[in-house]
């Protein structure tokens, strides 16, 4: 099992056993982990499911479970940045709908999809808490509100997606 | 006296205060003074005086939930823990993060004088990986925290020690949910535990452990600061202190605001989320998240305390209401929290994995014409059953349902004549789908 280690960097393994040290099981880690690979890497593919199960000393099994139970880990390559859509209730009672409808028309992508130039994957998130500006989605970290005003074009050019 | 301690500090531009401003406003005073004064039974005794009731939902009283927390040598050998839940993922609920991203040291100071209540050694804020500008200003917060003494050993010279985490999760729901959070802690599938064991006796890594909603913690800073007596005094019905209330959908100023326990409904909606928008009539409304049962403009004279919205057929829950019009239909809109559940579910129990989903075929047939009194009836007792408490092994599912039971109760009109009629009487106004 060792030889599989080398799959994973000197830093995501210091990260990871950072967070080992903080905690009494070593399989404790597990979603630490993958959060780990992913911030490296982008998403967790499984050549680091099977790192990171030996280093963790859990079976590649149980870790695939866990990391496919949590919707902010991706087990497929994702665009640049994820744009996380907002289709719970207030926003929906806010059009949501619609801007929805616009984002797909923009990028020519639906749900779980990832643009051609690898831009931007679209994904549904539950309810982002801040219904007092809906409809709303995060675009990477970014959180953008009242989209019914928001001209997407502009948001999501070339250019926009760095940050 | 400060009668809106919650959001005392907050600013107009939303910006954060951080520990010099925090501090100058009176911040960790309170602290302070426990440290050297009282003892851990003396908070216990205070937050049990105070008649705080949870904010997270539930609205279990705060003083009795932490009285289960073994003390002195009956802990046993190890850490006890303390938890906020910062998982705020209840549809329609948009209250905790407004703390989370401009005061961040309210909450803190409420955690580690409810640590030191419990004799917990370790804390964690358990934070939905999506509040990327709180997860800044908290890490920025706890920072500030152990630079001046405040966290660490030996706090403030007391004797009494904390560690504090955040963690950042990696989605789902069903994470604000107490024994499934300690599941995702411990970097397990999110799946509820069964209780007993409580997670107050056996919680994380099988340790005394506190769950506490994010503005539950903070009411601790205020009650520990200025008494039981004037936290009860705060409240102008049956419940004690403030409360963070918010209305969300078809409103002139959706928005969020902290206003006495027992404040009518419909001073909430007609004054500060200014009525509804024009052209929009109010149909009803889930008055605390979207796990709550409708209610109707028959209940807007009704106090927001928890027995009366109770009494009334509903739950306050996070107290955050959402907003049904006349425009949208209220099969599609049950239809879109039946969905989000369906999402939710962890999977572990067959008739939340596979009964919400059967909510959601059946709703879209009517909302697609289909639907025929056999469906009505077949909803009916599914929802029933799904929503039946001890069907399901927690309470997701029976809070999934109380929106749809509730639309069947109030709404049945719309169910008869979408069946009648063969089609969705909303779809060439907005809000079909």
């Amino acid at each position: 099992m060792t030889d599989l280690i080398p799959a994973l960097s000197p830093e995501e393994i210091a990260e990871i056993e950072h967070e080992v040290s903080l905690i009494p099981r070593r399989d404790g880690a597990a979603i630490d982990a993958l959060m780990i690979v992913q911030r490296h890497r982008g998403w967790v593919s499984d050549a680091s499911i099977k790192a990171v199960a030996a280093l963790l000393e859990m079976s590649a099994e149980e870790l695939d479970g866990i990391a496919t139970f949590y919707n902010l880990i991706f087990r497929q390559p994702v665009g640049e940045q994820v744009i996380l859509f907002c289709d719970s209730v207030s926003c929906w009672l806010r059009d949501a709908d619609s801007v929805k409808q616009r984002l797909i028309d923009t990028l020519g992508i639906d749900y779980g999809q990832t643009t051609q130039d690898g831009r931007y994957t679209l994904l549904p998130v539950p309810c982002l808490g801040a219904c007092d500006r809906a409809p709303v989605m995060m675009v990477g970290d970014e959180l953008h509100s009242q989209l019914h005003d928001c001209d997407l074009n502009a948001l999501l050019a070339p250019g926009e997606a760095s940050d | 006296m400060i009668d809106r301690p919650l959001t005392q500090h907050l600013r107009q531009d939303g910006s954060p205060v951080f520990m010099t401003d925090y501090r100058g406003g009176g911040g960790y005073e309170g602290l302070r003074r426990v440290l050297a004064d009282s003892s851990p039974e003396d908070c216990l005794q205070q937050v049990k005086d105070s008649r705080l009731r949870g904010r997270g939902g539930a609205g279990f009283p705060t003083g009795m939930k932490w009285s289960f927390v073994p003390m002195g040598e009956k802990a046993g050998v190890g850490p006890k823990y303390l938890i906020a839940n910062a998982d705020e993922m209840e549809p329609g609920t948009f209250k905790d993060r407004i703390i989370l991203e401009q005061d961040p040291h309210q909450l803190i100071e409420g955690m580690i004088l409810a640590s030191y209540a419990l004799q917990a050694n370790v804390a964690y804020i358990f934070l939905r990986g999506e509040y990327t500008v709180a997860a800044e200003r908290i890490e920025t917060a706890i920072k500030e925290c152990y630079s001046a003494g405040y966290l660490g050993e030996n706090i403030q010279g007391s004797g009494y020690s904390l560690e504090l985490h955040l963690h950042r999760s990696a989605g789902r729901y069903i994470c604000g949910e107490e024994t499934a959070l300690i599941s995702a802690l411990e970097g397990k599938r999110a799946n509820p535990r069964p209780k007993p064991p409580f997670p107050q006796v056996s919680g994380l890594w099988g340790r005394p452990t506190i769950v506490n909603n994010v503005e539950t913690l903070c009411n601790i800073t205020h009650i520990l600061t200025h008494g039981a007596q004037w936290y009860q005094s705060l409240g102008i019905g049956q419940d004690s202190g403030t409360k963070l209330f918010g209305a969300s959908g078809n409103v002139n100023n959706p928005g969020c605001w902290e206003l006495p326990m027992g404040t009518p409904i419909r001073e909430i909606l007609e004054q500060h989320a200014g009525g509804m928008r024009e052209g929009y009539t109010l149909r009803g409304f889930l008055p605390g998240g979207g796990s709550t049962d409708f209610l109707t403009p028959d209940h807007l004279d009704l106090a927001m305390d928890y027995d009366v919205i109770g009494k009334a057929g509903s739950r306050m829950g996070t107290g955050t209401m959402i907003i049904l019009d006349d425009r949208h239909c209220p099969i599609a809109m049950v239809r879109n929290l039946s969905h989000f559940f369906a999402q939710e579910s962890c999977g572990f129990c067959t008739p939340c994995r596979d009964g919400i989903p059967w909510i959601v075929q059946l709703l879209d047939r009517f909302e697609s014409g289909q639907a025929t009194e056999a469906d009505l009836a077949l909803l009916e007792e599914k929802a029933r059953f799904i929503g039946g408490m001890g069907n399901t092994h927690c309470a997701l599912a029976p809070g999934a349902m109380e929106p749809v039971t509730s639309a069947l109760k109030y709404f049945r009109d719309d169910f008869e004549r979408h069946i009648h009629d063969g089609r969705c009487h909303y779809h060439s106004d907005v809000g079909g789908h």
